[in-house]
C-alpha cells in the first residue's frame, strides 16, 4: 500500500512540460522538414507505447495484437484519403474509373459497399475511434469475462494480429494486399505530401501524442489507475473484494485500443500509405519493446524509449543493417533481464539523486537537451 | 470428373492435412513440454526448428562434398545430430536466460523474441541469407502409389512415421518414465518436489533441452517437405503455440488431437478457398472456440 501511495500520490508535471518542449519546440527547431517526418513517424508508434503502459505496465495485461487497433486507426484514414485519390477524373484510364487502382488492377468493378461510408471525412473520423473500439470490447468481453488472462491473452491477441494481416494480404482486391494503400494525395483538396503540410501534420501529431500522455497520466492517477494497478498484482484479491474485474479489464484494452487506432491514422496522414506490414505479429511485439525500454511503468519513458530505439534502428540499419537483428535481440533480452524498468528505472536508479543535487547547487540553467530528457524520465519514473 | 477421381482427390487432400498435422504436431509436441508443463512461453521454438533443418542441410552439404558414397544413409545420423545440437542449444538458454525468468512469463516472452531475432540474423549472416535445402537420399524421393490414382509422397510416410515414434517416445516418457514423474512434479509443485529430493533446476535445463531437442527434429522432418530459410521457423509458431492451447495446455492426447483437427480444416478448407482464407476461417474458429473454452478441447484435473 505504501508504494502505491507513493506512486499515485505525487503527480508532478514537470516530465509532460519537458516531453511537450522536446517535441514541439526542439526537434523543429533543430531538424529539417525529412527528419522531422521520420520522428513525427516515430512519434505515431509512441501512441502504441503509451497505450502499453496504461495496459501492460499498469495493468499486467499483455497484449501482442496492438498492432491491429494501430492498423484499424491508419486503414481507415487510408480508406478515406484513397478515395478522394481516386475520383473519376484522375482514374479515367481505369476500366472502371472512380475506384482505388488496386481494385480496378483485381478486376473489382464496383466499389464495395464497406468503402462507401468513407467518402465522409466525418465518418472517417468516427470509424478511427469506434472500430477499434468496438473491436477491442468485443476481445475485451469475451476473453476477460471468461478470466482468459496473461500468457494465453498475449497469445490470443497475436492470433488476432496473425489473422488481421493475413486477411488484408489474402484480399488483395478489397484492400490492397501486401502492398497496402497508398498514392495518398490530398484531404479535402489539402495536399498532405506538401512541406507546410508535414509541419501541420508534425504538430497536430505532436499535440496529440501530448494528449494522450496527459490522459493516460489522469486515468493511472483515479480510482480506476489505482484498481488496475491493485488488479495487476492481486487479481482474486480485487475480485474479492466485490469488482467486476472483467469491465475494469476491457475497459483498459478499449482505452489503449482507441490510441494505437490514432497512432495508426496519423501514421497514415504522415508517411502517406497504410500496409499490413504495421498490423502483424512483428510490429505488434516492437512496439511493446519499446514501452519496455522507455520503462513500463513510465508514460513519458515510454515515449523517450520509442523515440530511442526507433533512432537506433535508423542508424543502424542505415549504417550496419546486419547488426540491427542482433542489436535488438540483445535489447529485447537486456531490458527484461537487467533493467526491467527501463530507461525511466535507470534514471531513477543512478540519474536521480545526482541530478537533484546538480540543481540544487547551480541555479537552473536553459535547459539542455539531455537534462530535459533525463528530467522527463525522472517525473515518468517517479509517477506511476 | 468420375466418383473415383473425387474418391482419390479426396484421399490425397486428405493426406495433405495429414502432412500439416505431423509438422504441427511435431513442433506442437516440443511446445507442449516447453509451454504447456513448464509454463515458459518459447517464442524462439521456430528457431530451434530451423537449427535442427540447418543441421540435417550441413550433413547433406558435408556429404556431398566429402563422401558422396553415403548419400543413402546419411540422413538417419544427421536426423539423430539435429536432435542433440538443438538440445545443446536449448540447454544452454535454459541456464543462460530462462532460468532467471520462471517467474515472470510475459518476460520470458519478450526475451526468448529477441532471442529469436537474434538467432535469425545469426541464420542470415553466418549460414545462408536465401533458403537452402538439403539433398534427400533416393529412398525419400517419389511417390508410393496405392492405385494408379493415388499417389502417397515417401518424404510423408517418412515424417508421419518419425512423428508416430517421436509422440509414443514422449507419451511413454512424460507418462511412464521417472524423469516424466518427476517433470510433471516439478511443474506442480515445485516447493514440494525439491522438498522430497528432486533437484528441481536440473529437472528445468533438461525438460527445457528435450523440449528443443524435439524442435530440431520436428526441424529435420521439415527438410523433407519443404526448404529452410531463416525465418521459416517464425512461420509456424504461433499456429503451434494455438495446437498447444487449443489442445489444452497441459494434456499430450489433447496436443494431438487439436494439431489433427487444425491440419485437416485447414487443408480441407484449402480445397474449397485460398489458403489465405483458409487460414484465416482456422485460426478464427479456433480462437472462437477458445473464448467459449478457455481450457482447450482436453483439460488435465489438478487440485491447484
Amino acid at each position: 500500500m505504501n508504494l502505491l501511495t507513493k506512486k499515485l500520490g505525487k503527480s508532478d508535471w514537470i516530465g509532460v512540460v519537458v516531453l511537450a518542449a522536446v517535441i514541439l519546440v526542439l526537434f523543429p527547431s533543430v531538424f529539417g522538414i525529412f527528419r522531422l517526418n521520420l520522428i513525427g513517424k516515430y512519434l505515431t508508434y509512441a501512441f502504441v507505447a503509451v497505450s502499453l503502459v496504461l495496459l501492460w505496465g499498469n495493468g499486467g495485461i499483455l497484449s501482442l495484437g496492438q498492432g491491429v487497433f494501430f492498423g484499424l486507426g491508419g486503414y481507415c484514414m487510408a480508406m478515406f484519403l484513397k478515395l478522394e485519390a481516386s475520383d473519376p477524373i484522375t482514374t479515367k484510364i481505369q476500366s472502371t474509373p472512380g475506384i482505388p487502382d488496386f481494385m480496378d488492377w483485381n478486376q473489382i468493378t464496383k466499389l464495395p459497399f464497406f468503402w462507401k461510408p468513407f467518402y465522409s471525412l466525418t465518418f472517417t473520423t468516427l470509424a478511427i475511434l469506434v472500430v477499434p473500439a468496438f473491436f477491442s470490447f468485443i476481445i475485451g468481453v469475451a476473453m476477460f469475462k471468461r478470466r482468459v488472462g496473461g500468457v494465453y491473452f498475449a497469445i490470443i491477441t497475436q492470433a488476432v494480429a496473425l489473422i488481421l494481416s493475413v486477411l488484408i494480404v489474402g484480399q488483395q482486391g478489397l484492400t490492397g494486399g501486401i502492398n497496402g494503400i497508398t498514392d495518398l494525395k490530398t484531404m479535402h483538396g489539402w495536399d498532405i505530401r506538401s512541406d507546410s503540410a508535414k509541419y501541420i501534420l508534425y504538430y497536430v501529431n505532436g499535440v496529440l501524442l501530448i494528449g494522450c500522455v496527459v490522459f493516460t497520466r489522469w486515468v493511472l492517477s483515479t480510482k480506476f489507475g489505482m484498481l488496475l494497478l491493485a488488479l495487476r498484482e492481486k487479481e482474486d484479491r480485487v475480485r474479492f473484494s466485490g469488482y467486476d474485474v472483467a469491465n475494469f479489464k476491457t475497459l483498459a484494452f478499449c482505452m489503449s485500443a482507441v490510441m494505437c487506432a490514432i497512432g495508426g491514422a496519423m501514421f497514415t496522414l504522415q508517411v502517406g500509405f497504410m500496409s499490413p506490414s504495421f498490423v502483424g505479429i512483428t510490429p505488434s511485439i516492437e512496439m511493446v519493446i519499446y514501452t519496455a525500454v522507455g520503462g513500463r511503468m513510465s508514460v513519458v519513458g515510454a515515449v523517450f524509449g520509442t523515440l530511442m530505439v526507433n533512432f537506433a534502428k535508423t542508424f543502424f540499419s542505415e549504417e550496419y543493417p546486419d547488426l540491427w537483428l542482433f542489436l535488438m535481440g540483445a535489447t529485447f533480452i537486456g531490458v527484461v533481464l537487467l533493467f526491467p524498468d527501463g530507461l525511466a528505472g535507470l534514471y531513477e536508479r543512478f540519474g536521480k539523486s545526482r541530478l537533484q543535487k546538480l540543481l540544487k547547487r547551480a541555479p537552473p540553467k536553459k535547459e539542455e537537451p539531455a537534462v530535459a530528457a533525463a528530467a522527463a524520465l525522472e517525473s515518468g519514473g517517479k509517477h506511476v | 470428373m468420375s466418383l473415383n477421381e473425387i474418391g482419390s482427390m479426396v484421399a490425397m487432400q486428405g493426406f495433405s492435412g495429414l502432412s500439416l498435422f505431423t509438422v504441427l504436431l511435431l513442433m506442437a509436441l516440443g511446445l507442449a513440454i516447453i509451454f504447456g508443463q513448464m509454463g515458459v512461453i518459447n517464442m524462439a521454438h521456430g528457431e530451434f526448428m530451423a537449427i535442427g533443418a540447418y543441421v540435417v542441410y550441413l550433413f547433406s552439404q558435408l556429404t556431398q562434398n566429402f563422401a558422396p558414397g553415403l548419400r543413402e544413409v546419411y540422413f538417419v545420423p544427421a536426423v539423430v545430430a539435429a536432435f542433440f545440437v538443438a538440445a545443446a542449444v536449448g540447454y544452454g538458454v535454459e541456464v543462460l536466460l530462462i532460468r532467471r525468468l520462471y517467474k515472470r512469463p510475459l518476460d520470458t516472452l519478450l526475451a526468448t523474441w529477441g532471442l529469436s531475432l537474434a538467432m535469425q540474423q545469426f541464420f542470415r549472416s553466418f549460414i545462408n541469407p536465401k533458403e537452402v535445402s538439403a539433398e534427400l537420399p533416393e529412398w525419400l524421393l517419389g511417390a508410393f502409389n496405392p492405385t494408379p490414382s493415388i499417389q502417397v509422397p515417401r518424404n510423408g510416410i517418412f515424417v508421419m512415421g518419425l512423428t508416430i515414434l517421436v509422440s509414443a517416445g514422449v507419451y511413454l516418457l512424460m507418462l511412464k518414465s521417472r524423469w516424466g514423474i518427476r517433470i510433471r512434479a516439478t511443474t506442480q509443485n515445485r516447493v514440494m518436489s525439491s522438498a522430497v529430493g528432486i533437484n528441481t533446476d536440473r529437472v528445468d535445463r533438461f525438460t527445457f533441452a528435450l523440449g528443443c531437442g524435439i524442435a530440431g527434429l520436428a526441424g529435420a522432418a521439415f527438410t523433407t517437405i519443404g526448404s529452410t530459410g531463416p525465418t521459416s521457423g517464425s512461420l509456424y509458431i504461433v499456429d503451434t503455440f494455438l495446437v498447444v492451447v487449443f489442445g489444452g495446455a497441459a494434456n499430450l492426447i489433447g496436443t494431438i488431437a487439436s494439431a489433427f483437427s487444425i491440419a485437416q480444416a485447414q487443408s480441407l478448407l484449402e480445397f474449397f478457398l485460398t489458403s489465405a482464407m483458409a487460414k484465416v476461417l482456422t485460426l478464427l474458429t479456433i480462437i472462437i472456440i477458445l473464448m467459449i473454452r478457455p481450457q482447450g478441447l482436453f483439460t488435465t484435473k489438478v487440485r491447484t
